[in-house]
C-alpha cells in the first residue's frame, strides 16, 4: 500500500495532539454533550492507533518519527516515534480510554466536561510517554500525566481524597526527580554537542560508580511509579480513593509507565548497574508479590483487593524485566496488556456492583450470581485471566515471566512461583464471596447488566481470549524490538 | 542607562502628580512612565557592551534582560495596585515615586561595574522599601516590619562597606575590571587573604538583600508586615536585583577565585533551600509562606550563581522571569481573596481564605493553581524550565549532590504550593464572587498565560539571552 511517507510521519505527532484536541472540545461542548463529544475523541485516537499498527512494520525499527528542537540550543528535542514496544502500549492505551470512558457514563460527575476533558490529556500525556524518543520529553511527559490524574483523584475522589492524594503526588513527583538527575547528569556525559535522544544515552560508557546512581536513581522513580515494595504505600489508599475511571487509568496505564521506564531507560543505559544491583531489584519484586498477595488475601474492600493485586502482579512484571532475558521482556510486554484488560475490567464489575448495593465489602455481599447471570459471567473471565489460566491472557505472560525468574535463579524463581496459587486464593475468594452464597440483603433488586455496561465488558473478554489463545499476534509485534534491546544491553 | 535617567525623572514628576485633584491621573500615568522606561531599556539592546559614567556602569544584554524583567514587573505589580484607593490614609503619589526611585537603585544593581555604583544602587532600592514596608502605618505589623527590615538592613550595608573597602584595600580599586586583572594576575601569585575577607563581608550583605540563610531571618516578618503589593514588590524585583549584581560581581571581578567561594556559596545555597522550604512547609498562613517559599528560591538561584557556567545566565534569567510571574500572580490572587475575608478588620492571609476559592471564582482559582505548579517546578509552566535549566548549570559545572538536595527540597515545596490549591478546589468555603477590575484581569490573565506559553515553548526566551 503506498501512501505518503510525510504523512505517516505525523501519525505519532498526531496521536498525541489528538487527545488533547478532543479533551478542549469536550471543555467547550459544556455539561450535557462531554461524554458523547469525549467518546468519539478517543475512538478516534483508537482508529489512529489501529491504522498505525496496520502501518507499522515490526522489523525496521522505531517508525512514524518526528523531530523538532525544543530548546533552541536543540539540547531538547521534542521528538518522539514508534517501534514494537511502544506501538504494544499505545495500542493499550488507545484501546482502554474509550472503554473507560464510556464505563463512566452511568455516573452523573458534577462538572463532567471537566472529568472527561481530564481523562483524555491523561490519555495524551500516557500517549507521549509512550513515544518520546527524547529522554527529557519522556521525563516531561511522565510528570505531566500526573496533573489530570492529580485532579481526577482529588475532586471526584472519596471521602479521604486530600490527604491520599497529595500523598500520591509528592511520592510520585519525589521518585521522578530523581530520574530528571540522573537524566541531566546523563545529558552532559553524552560527547561534543550533548544530545538527550534516547539513543545517544544508550550509547553512553559510565563509570560502574556512576552507573550504580543512574540505576538507583531509575529505579527509584519507576519502583514508585508501578509500585514496587516498599515504594507502594501510595497506591491501595489511591486506587481506593479515586473515582474508579481514575483507578482504571492508575492502574491500567500508568503503571505500564513505569514498566517502560524499566526496559526503555534503565536496562539499556545502566546495564553493568543491573548486573551489579539487579539481584537486589528482583528480590524487592519478588517480595512485592508475595507480600501483595498475601494482603490482597485479608481484603474485604473488593477495590483494595484488586489494588494489591495489581501490586502482585506488577512485581512479576518487574522481576522478569530485571531477569534480562527475551522471556522476561517478552513476558512483561505482553503481561503489561494482559494485566491493562484484566484490571480494568476488574474494577468496572466492581464499580457495577457497588454502584447497586453500596457497598464494597465482602462480608455484606453474596449471591449476586444468581440476581445477574451475565455480570457473573463477564466476572468470571476476567477473574480467569487475572489467575492466568491456560487460554487466557494472563497465562502467557505469567508463564514467560516465571520462565525468566527461575532461569535466573531457581529459589527466587520457586518463591515468585507461589503468585499463582496465592493469586487463585485470593480471587477465588472474592468470587465466591461476592457471586456465590445467600442472597445478602444488600443486594436486593440486583439489576444485571445494562447495555452500556456490556459494550465495555465484551471488548475486554474478547481481548482476554484473543490474547489467551494467540498471543502472537501481540508477541510478534515486540519480539523485534525486544531482541534489539538485548543485543544492545549485552 | 535611559531607565536610569528616565525613572528619576519620572518618580520627580509623579510626586508632583499627587498635588493634582484627579485622583484618576496618577494610576494610568504611572504606567505609562514604566511603558516609557521600557522601550528606553530596550532601545540599547543588541548594541554590544555599552560603558557609562567612566566606566562606572556597563550595559549589556544580559543586563538589558534584568532590567527588562525589573521594569516588567513594576508596571505588573503598579497595574495590580489600583490606585490604592481603599485607603484613605495612603499617599499613592508618594507610593508610586517611591517605587520609581527604588527601580533606579535596582537598576543601578544590575548594571554596575564600579563597587561604589553597587553601593548606591543597593541604598537607593532599600532606603524606598524601608519606607514602603512601613507604609501603612497606623499598623503596628507594618511598623515593626519596616523597623525590623531598616535595622538589620543597615547592618547588612554595613558589613558591604567593609567588605569594598578591604576589597579596595587589597586590589586598588572598585572597578570590577581592575580587580578581576588583580584576582587573575596578582593575587594567583600571591593570594590575598585581605581580599578573600572583603568578597566574603560583601558577599554577606549581598546574601542579606536577596534572603538567602542564614541571613534571612528578616524575610518572614517582613514580608508578613508589609502591605501585600510592597511584598510582591520586594519578592520579585529586589530579588532579580539581588541575584543579577551577584552574579555580575561573582562573574565580572571574582571568576578567577572560584576555588574559594564555590563551596561556601554552594552551602549557602544547600542551608537557603533547606530552610526555606522546611521553614515555608510548617507554615498556616499564606503570606509567610510566600516569604518562606521566596527563601527557597533564593536557593535555586544560587545554585546557578554557584555553578557560574555558561547555562547559568540562561538560568538566572529564565528562572527570575518563571518566579516574578508566579509570584505576582500568587500575591495578586491573596490581595483578592485576603480583602474579601478579613478577619477583625485584617486580611485573612492563612490558607483557610481561600477555601472554595474555585466554587464562585474559577478564574481566580485556575490563576492561582498555575503560578502555584510554576512556583512547584511542575512541566508544562515555566517554573519546571526554571528549575531545569538551573539544575542543568550545576551539571554541566560536575555539582551533582547539589540537585539532589535540591531536588528532595523540591517535593517538600509541592506540599504547600499544593495546600493552596486544595484549599481552593476540594475545600468548602463560603467565598462570594470577588469583583475584579478589568486591569487588574488582564494582568493576571496575562501572567499566567505567559507561565504556560514558556512551560510549553521555552525556546521563545531562552532563545533571545
Amino acid at each position: 500500500m503506498l501512501v505518503d511517507r510525510s504523512f505517516i510521519n505525523m501519525l505519532t505527532l498526531l496521536i498525541i495532539l489528538l487527545p488533547i484536541i478532543a479533551g478542549i472540545l469536550t471543555l467547550i461542548s459544556g455539561e450535557r454533550m462531554a461524554k458523547q463529544i469525549a467518546l468519539a475523541g478517543a475512538l478516534a485516537v483508537f482508529a489512529v492507533a489501529v491504522y498505525i499498527w496496520l502501518q507499522f512494520d515490526p522489523s525496521s525499527g522505531t517508525q512514524f518519527s518526528f523531530r523538532y528542537n525544543w530548546l533552541s540550543n536543540g539540547s531538547i528535542l521534542f521528538a518522539g516515534g514508534i517501534d514494537g514496544i511502544s506501538l504494544l502500549l499505545v495500542l493499550l492505551t488507545t484501546f482502554l480510554t474509550p472503554l473507560i470512558i464510556l464505563s463512566a457514563f452511568s455516573h452523573t460527575y458534577k462538572q463532567n466536561h471537566v472529568f472527561y476533558a481530564l481523562i483524555l490529556f491523561m490519555e495524551s500525556a500516557l500517549l507521549g510517554v509512550f513515544t518520546a524518543t527524547d529522554a527529557f520529553l519522556f521525563y516531561l511527559f511522565f510528570e505531566a500525566a500526573l496533573i489530570p490524574i492529580y485532579f481526577l483523584a482529588a475532586v471526584w475522589g472519596g471521602d479521604h481524597r486530600l490527604k491520599v492524594t497529595i500523598k500520591f503526588f509528592i511520592y510520585t513527583i519525589f521518585g521522578s526527580l530523581f530520574m530528571l538527575v540522573a537524566l541531566i547528569y546523563l545529558y552532559y556525559q553524552t560527547p561534543g554537542q550533548h544530545s538527550s535522544e534516547i539513543t545517544a544515552l544508550y550509547g553512553l560508557d559510565l563509570s560502574a560508580k556512576s552507573q550504580g546512581f543512574v540505576f538507583w536513581a531509575f529505579f527509584i522513580a519507576f519502583a514508585i511509579k508501578m509500585p514496587l515494595f516498599p515504594f507502594h504505600t501510595w497506591q491501595p489508599d489511591t486506587y481506593t480513593e479515586s473515582p474508579t475511571p481514575a483507578t482504571m487509568l492508575l492502574s491500567g496505564i500508568m503503571l505500564k509507565m513505569g514498566v517502560y521506564g524499566l526496559i526503555r531507560l534503565l536496562l539499556p543505559i545502566t546495564p553493568e548497574g543491573l548486573s551489579t544491583w539487579g539481584i537486589y531489584a528482583i528480590i524487592l519484586s519478588v517480595i512485592g508479590i508475595i507480600y501483595g498477595s498475601i494482603i490482597a488475601i485479608q481484603q474485604s474492600d473488593m477495590k483494595r483487593l484488586i489494588a494489591y493485586s495489581s501490586f502482585a502482579h506488577v512485581g512479576l512484571m518487574a522481576a522478569g524485566v530485571f531477569s534480562l532475558s527475551a522471556n522476561g521482556l517478552q513476558g512483561a510486554m505482553i503481561q503489561m496488556l494482559a494485566h491493562g484488560i484484566n484490571v480494568v475490567g476488574l474494577f468496572f464489575v466492581i464499580d457495577i456492583i457497588y454502584a447497586r448495593t453500596k457497598t464494597r465489602y465482602l462480608e455484606q455481599l453474596g449471591g449476586i450470581s444468581q440476581a445477574a447471570p451475565h455480570l457473573s459471567v463477564y466476572f468470571m473471565v476476567l477473574l480467569l485471566g487475572s489467575v492466568a489460566l491456560p487460554l487466557t491472557n494472563g497465562f502467557i505472560g505469567e508463564f514467560l515471566l516465571l520462565s525468566s525468574v527461575f532461569q535466573f535463579n531457581g529459589w527466587i524463581g520457586a518463591v515468585a512461583g507461589i503468585t499463582i496459587i496465592l493469586g487463585s486464593v485470593y480471587m477465588l475468594r472474592l468470587f465466591q464471596k461476592a457471586m456465590f452464597g445467600p442472597k445478602s440483603k444488600w443486594v436486593e433488586g440486583f439489576q444485571d447488566l445494562t447495555l452500556n455496561e456490556r459494550a465495555v465488558l465484551l471488548p475486554l473478554v474478547v481481548m482476554v481470549f484473543w490474547i489467551g489463545i494467540y498471543p502472537n499476534t501481540f508477541l510478534k509485534i515486540t519480539e523485534p524490538a525486544v531482541n534489539q534491546l538485548l543485543t544492545l544491553v549485552k | 542607562m535611559y531607565p536610569i535617567i528616565l525613572l528619576s525623572v519620572l518618580g520627580v514628576v509623579t510626586l508632583f502628580l499627587g498635588f493634582s485633584k484627579s485622583k484618576n491621573v496618577l494610576l494610568p500615568s504611572v504606567l505609562v512612565f514604566l511603558i516609557i522606561a521600557v522601550a528606553g531599556n530596550f532601545i540599547e539592546w543588541n548594541q554590544g557592551p555599552l560603558s557609562y559614567f567612566y566606566d562606572m556602569l556597563r550595559v549589556d544584554n544580559l543586563t538589558l534582560s534584568f532590567s527588562g524583567i525589573v521594569l516588567v514587573s513594576a508596571f505588573m505589580i503598579v497595574a495590580i495596585s489600583g490606585g490604592f484607593r481603599d485607603n484613605a490614609e495612603s499617599e499613592p503619589a508618594e507610593y508610586y515615586a517611591l517605587m520609581l526611585f527604588s527601580l533606579v537603585g535596582a537598576i543601578m544593581m544590575i548594571s554596575f561595574s564600579h563597587l561604589i555604583m553597587l553601593f548606591i544602587g543597593v541604598e537607593i532600592l532599600s532606603v524606598a522599601m524601608y519606607v514602603l514596608t512601613g507604609s501603612n502605618k497606623r499598623n503596628l505589623r507594618s511598623n515593626e516590619a519596616a523597623l525590623k527590615y531598616f535595622l538589620m538592613g543597615a547592618f547588612a550595608t554595613g558589613f558591604m562597606l567593609f567588605g569594598m573597602a578591604l576589597i579596595y584595600g587589597a586590589t586598588g580599586s572598585f572597578s570590577l575590571l581592575k580587580i578581576q586583572s588583580f584576582v587573575t594576575i596578582t593575587n594567583v601569585a600571591a593570594p590575598s587573604y585581605l581580599l578573600y575577607a572583603g568578597l566574603l563581608l560583601l558577599l554577606v550583605g549581598m546574601l542579606f538583600k536577596v534572603s538567602a540563610a542564614p541571613f534571612h531571618f528578616w524575610t518572614p516578618d517582613v514580608y508578613e508586615g508589609a502591605p501585600t503589593i510592597f511584598t510582591a514588590f520586594m519578592s520579585t524585583i529586589v530579588k532579580t536585583a539581588g541575584f543579577a549584581a551577584i552574579y555580575r560581581l561573582l562573574d565580572g571581578s571574582f571568576a578567577g577565585a572560584y576555588e574559594f567561594w564555590w563551596i561556601l556559596l554552594a552551602a549557602i545555597a544547600a542551608l537557603t533551600l533547606i530552610v526555606g522550604n522546611v521553614g515555608a512547609a510548617g507554615q498556616s498562613s499564606f503570606k509567610r509562606m510566600m516569604a518562606y517559599s521566596g527563601i527557597s528560591h533564593a536557593g535555586y538561584l544560587l545554585i546557578a550563581v554557584t555553578a557560574i557556567s555558561a547555562p547559568s545566565q540562561t538560568a538566572i534569567v529564565f528562572y527570575s522571569i518563571a518566579y516574578s510571574l508566579a509570584t505576582i500572580c500568587a500575591f495578586a490572587v491573596l490581595i483578592l481573596v485576603s480583602n474579601e475575608n478579613t478577619i477583625n478588620g485584617q486580611p485573612g492571609e492563612h490558607y483557610d481564605a481561600f477555601n472554595g476559592l474555585a466554587k464562585k471564582n474559577p478564574l481566580l482559582a485556575f490563576v492561582m493553581t498555575v503560578s502555584m505548579l510554576s512556583l512547584a517546578g511542575i512541566p508544562l509552566t515555566a517554573g519546571f524550565w526554571g528549575k531545569f535549566m538551573v539544575f542543568s548549570s550545576a551539571a554541566d559545572r560536575g555539582i551533582i549532590w547539589i540537585t539532589v538536595i535540591a531536588v528532595l527540597m523540591s517535593t517538600v515545596g509541592i506540599y504547600y504550593y499544593f495546600r493552596v490549591i486544595m484549599a481552593s478546589y476540594l475545600k468548602e468555603g463560603q467565598l462570594a464572587e470577588i469583583r475584579v477590575a478589568p486591569f487588574f484581569k488582564a494582568v493576571i490573565v496575562v501572567a499566567t498565560f505567559l507561565t504556560l506559553l514558556f512551560g510549553l515553548a521555552p525556546s521563545l526566551l531562552e532563545g533571545l539571552i
